[in-house]
């Protein structure tokens, strides 16, 4: 072998230093017995150790950059031209609190909402079990000193950054077309990002308990798809049933349309700490069931 | 004694009511290579998962002692101290997990980013890396684009992105073809010469006679025995095997044969006669020319299989 050995092993100590400080304080541990296995549910254990995971993702991902974002961005402009000009020719305006609103804006503000819910969904789902199961770079990953938690997390932002990403473009299109000037919109990207978190988190917990590719299309199809006409995507929620209404009211999508549809209309949201708090709770929570599901499912 | 680079205290795990590894202790030299060898579903795996904390035993200690006992650092314990007993390691584990995205030195890259390395320290190292696996040619091609052996020497050259001092290699020839065997080999024992230690499971008995300088037999998650290759077949073997094998050989057992050789085996149409000396036997063998005889001295596949046994293991 030709390595310089002397370079190598100067540079190691200090290249490898942060993992050791991390976990030293508790080399004391007993010997003889090691310790009980921890809880599935203990706190999240994130260490600047995602940041590589996710440069990785990044990595592969700008090799692919293009036709991932035409196929990413195309089929929601589809059929935002489809639905808006066409049915919006139809009809005309929605009430929407009092006040009369194109359907174009009507529809663009909730479905921008929805792509970034997509975007999410899609990456935390196939692209993330791809990863986990099929390559299995996360089993490459996990041979170096870097944690499951970590993974998850990086996944979870990664996630969320395609989503945010592609929401990004959308959104350029939108002004392009002249649906919405509003200067509010800035505020709208920091929103969709959370939206993608959200949905990432989500994505990630039946990503855990996944087999195979098929069971993601009980995912889409008995959860995102229901979401998406309850919501208030395409039509106001008015219209819903007493049921269904209540049902909606606490979904998360309907709590990113409320925040982001006004900001479309260049209004401040009613009730926006409500909706951020409820994205919040599930962006929590649902980040907190993914890891204990994905901890359970790598313990073997 | 040369206080161990590696150690492991009676390990024990169970899934469910079956015990997958029981009560078992190694430990590893520094600069020394230890084999473990043993059939499918004897442990090896799991030992090894155990070893980086994938996996939690349900007793047993597994330690990591930094540069042995001259800086007097305490013992790095699994799982506690996973992280930090893994930035010290180089792993090869018996399936691929090289990013198929991504050429030969990006794979480097990026895996040498997961240790915190510094991307410059990383660059600095990659062409050394490539041309220890012998892919300098191949640094920009794709993972598609490079054979089987090649794809197992640039997850040993990524195992060694962090410059550790133990490789765990499980199984890292499975599947090669003699040539990509032989520089595979001729690889690790450099590493050695290097003063690496190298814990390496394997189902070949020439590549662990040839690499390792000691050896573990396990079976049925428990250790068999322990020694270096000569001493191993020395002390479980008589040093002379005669197989004879053709039409009416297996009469041969229970012929007066036998009492020439201090043991025999059947398997399939072959039957083993072990012996310390096999002149008497060879010449009464002369007697039979329709059979065909083979002379040879004992190996370390005669070991394993008298150890473990000759019939498949269906259960793997």
């Amino acid at each position: 072998m030709t390595r310089d050995t002397d370079a190598a092993t100067t540079a190691s100590p200090s290249t490898t230093a942060p993992a050791q400080t991390m976990s030293h304080s508790s080399a004391s541990a007993t010997p003889g017995a090691p310790a009980p296995q921890p809880s599935l549910l203990r706190p999240p254990q994130i260490s600047w150790r995602w940041w590589p995971v996710f440069r990785r993702n990044l990595l592969v991902w700008r090799k692919l950059a293009v036709p991932s974002l035409v196929g990413n961005i195309a089929e929601p402009l589809i059929t935002l031209v489809a639905f808006g000009y066409g049915i919006g020719a139809l009809i005309g305006q929605v009430q929407l609190n009092g006040s009369a609103v194109p359907y174009i804006l009507f529809l663009a503000s909730g479905s921008i909402c929805m792509s970034a819910m997509n975007a999410a969904s899609f990456e935390a789902l196939y692209s993330a079990f791809s990863r986990m199961n099929v390559q299995r770079t996360w089993d490459g990953i996990m041979n170096a000193p870097v944690r499951l938690d970590d993974v998850v997390f990086a996944e979870m932002l990664w996630a969320a950054y395609k989503s945010l990403f592609t929401s990004a473009v959308i959104l350029g299109v939108m002004l392009a077309l002249g649906i919405s000037h509003s200067p509010m919109l800035l505020l709208a990207l920091p929103l969709l990002g959370l939206v993608g978190i959200v949905f990432a988190s989500i994505a990630l917990i039946f990503n855990a308990l996944a087999k195979g590719y098929d069971f993601f299309t009980y995912y889409f199809s008995l959860f995102l798809t229901p979401t998406m006409f309850l919501s208030g995507v395409f039509f106001p929620r008015d219209q819903l049933p007493g049921v269904m209404r209540v049902i909606s009211d606490w979904l998360p999508l309907t709590a990113a349309v409320e925040l982001i549809r006004p900001l479309f209309l260049d209004q401040w949201p009613a009730h926006g700490l409500r909706h951020l708090a409820v994205l919040a709770a599930y962006g929590v929570a649902a980040f907190w069931v993914a890891l204990a599901l994905t901890r359970r499912r790598f313990r073997n | 004694m040369i206080q161990p680079l590696f150690e492991v205290v009676d390990l024990t795990k169970r899934y469910g009511g079956n015990t997958v590894v029981s009560q078992l202790s190694f430990s590893i030299a520094p600069g020394e290579c230890l084999g473990v060898i043993g059939p499918n579903g004897a442990g090896k795996t799991t030992t090894i998962r155990m070893c980086l904390g994938l996996t939690s035993p349900d007793s047993g200690r597994i330690s990591y002692f930094p540069n042995g006992a001259a800086t007097g650092r305490a013992s790095l314990n699994m799982p506690q101290d996973a992280l930090a007993i893994k930035a010290q390691l180089g792993i090869v584990s018996q399936f691929d997990s090289l990013d198929p995205d991504f050429s030969c030195a990006e794979n480097l890259l990026v895996f040498g980013r997961y240790f915190g390395l510094k991307d410059a320290v990383i660059k600095e190292r990659i062409p050394k890396l490539l041309e220890f696996a012998a892919l300098t040619h191949k640094a920009d091609a794709k993972l598609g684009e490079l054979s089987g052996g090649m794809k197992r020497r640039l997850s040993l050259a990524r195992a060694l992105v962090n410059d550790p001092q133990l490789l765990l290699l499980d199984e890292p020839t499975t599947g090669l073809d003699p040539q990509a065997r032989h520089l595979m080999w001729e690889r690790l024992q450099r590493l050695v010469q290097q003063g690496k230690s190298i814990l390496l499971t394997t189902h070949f008995m020439d590549e662990a006679e040839r690499l390792c300088n000691r050896l573990l037999v396990l079976d049925h998650g428990k250790k068999m025995t322990e020694g270096t290759p000569r001493a191993l077949i020395a002390q479980n073997l008589e040093p002379d095997v005669v197989e004879v094998y053709g039409a009416g050989a297996l009469a041969l057992v229970d012929s007066p044969l036998k009492a020439l050789a201090a043991r025999t085996e059947v398997s399939g149409e072959t039957v083993f006669f072990y012996t310390a000396d096999a002149k008497a036997l060879l010449a009464a063998l002369a007697e039979h020319p329709e059979l065909r005889t083979l002379h040879r001295p004992a190996n370390l596949e005669d070991l394993f299989l008298k150890l473990t046994g000759r019939q498949i293991r269906e259960a793997a």
